[in-house]
């Protein structure tokens, strides 16, 4: 198949294999109700799977991001926390802070 | 945020629709289509072609797994092995869509909405109808979440091609900045979601042992994680609830 083809074979696969956890969490709850001990156990499984997730983008990032050092996305991930936290939960001020610092000190890199 | 957790009332169902549409648009659109400005731009330096990028965007509406998608194509990974790193990836939409389902159910929608719906489950609109449902009428909440979660699918098509257009004009750096964009802001999200002690339990748990496990197995590091750190979580909390 052509190279222009086959990525959409790729991404529709994808697609699939991301719809497929979308339908099978709409078909599995039917019994649960939101106050429930069971939708409080599930609730934390999909936190924890977040976080876990967010923790892997930060820490063992795949594309661009894995030529830049781990303390500076560290340090960048910590700056937004606290800026976010100093604001009072401003989630404008918290990523731009974070995604700033991290340019930042990737640049600084190259001068040093 | 106190204020949204009193009942609110649109009306009819279709006055949510539009309501949900119109709540979308602000600071989390604003950073959502950032990150995914941020795939454009990916999706161009990969040697793919803007229909790729718009044709992902459209089908799998999860950002991790389509970005981890993008990398390992342009390795040359088989398909198979594509197939289940995104599957893997992608794997908290099951319990998510299982808790947004019971947040969003009611009496007059059919069956076939719910999967349809469940196409545009994602972090922001999950986060946004795990907190503002509630305090709608049963028959409203289905039509917010589609508003709302809707139109950030939309206008993310419209981020995608023009990260795409711009991708060969900006500098590295704001690629570098909008890739990371993506982490930052979903950690951010949960960082101001902290009022369940079991549910801040498992985030803290799971992004502590996440990492450690990647390196272990960087397969199955995330369900591992999840389901470990979630039941840990949920096991300590629901203890002391039934000490006090």
């Amino acid at each position: 198949m052509s190279d222009y083809w086959w990525p959409f074979v790729v991404i529709l696969t994808g697609a699939a294999a991301t719809y497929v956890w979308r339908a099978l969490g709409i078909a599995l709850s039917g019994r649960v109700s939101t106050d429930s001990r069971v939708f409080e156990w599930i609730a934390c499984v999909a936190y924890a799977l977040l976080a876990a997730l967010i923790a892997r983008m930060i820490v063992f990032p795949i594309g661009p991001l894995a030529e830049t050092y781990l303390a500076d996305r560290l340090g960048a991930a910590v700056g937004a926390l606290a800026i976010f936290f100093l604001t009072r939960n401003n989630l404008l001020a918290g990523v731009s802070v974070g995604t700033a610092a991290l340019v930042a000190l990737t640049w600084s890199r190259t001068i040093f | 945020m106190a204020e949204e957790l009193t009942a609110r009332d649109f009306g009819t169902a279709p006055a949510a629709l539009r309501g949900g549409a119109r709540e979308s648009i602000g600071v989390p659109m604003l950073v959502l289509c950032g990150s995914y400005l941020g795939f454009g731009a990916l999706v161009r330096e990969s040697g793919l072609a803007v229909w790729h990028g718009l044709f992902s965007t459209l089908t799998s509406w999860a950002l991790p797994g389509q970005v981890a998608l993008i990398e390992l194509y342009s390795v040359g990974a088989p398909l198979l092995v594509i197939a289940s790193a995104v599957a893997l990836t992608n794997a908290r939409l099951l319990p998510m869509a299982m808790t947004l389902m019971p947040t969003i159910r009611g009496a007059n929608a059919p069956r076939w909405a719910y999967y349809a719906a469940a196409h545009v489950i994602a972090v922001t609109g999950w986060a946004a109808a795990m907190r503002i449902c509630p305090t709608l009428p049963s028959e409203q909440r289905l039509a917010y979440f589609a508003g709302f979660s809707g139109t950030l699918w939309v206008s993310t098509m419209g981020a995608t091609a023009i990260g795409f257009a711009l991708a060969d004009t900006v500098p590295a750096y704001v690629t570098l900045g909008l890739v990371f964009l993506n982490p930052i802001y979903f950690m951010l999200v949960f960082a101001s979601d902290l009022r369940q002690r079991s549910r801040m339990l498992a985030l803290v748990l799971g992004s502590v042992i996440g990492p450690p496990l990647y390196l272990w197995s960087p397969d199955w590091s995330l369900v591992i994680a999840g389901l470990a750190a979630g039941t840990l979580a949920y096991a300590l909390t629901a203890r002391r609830e039934v000490k006090s």
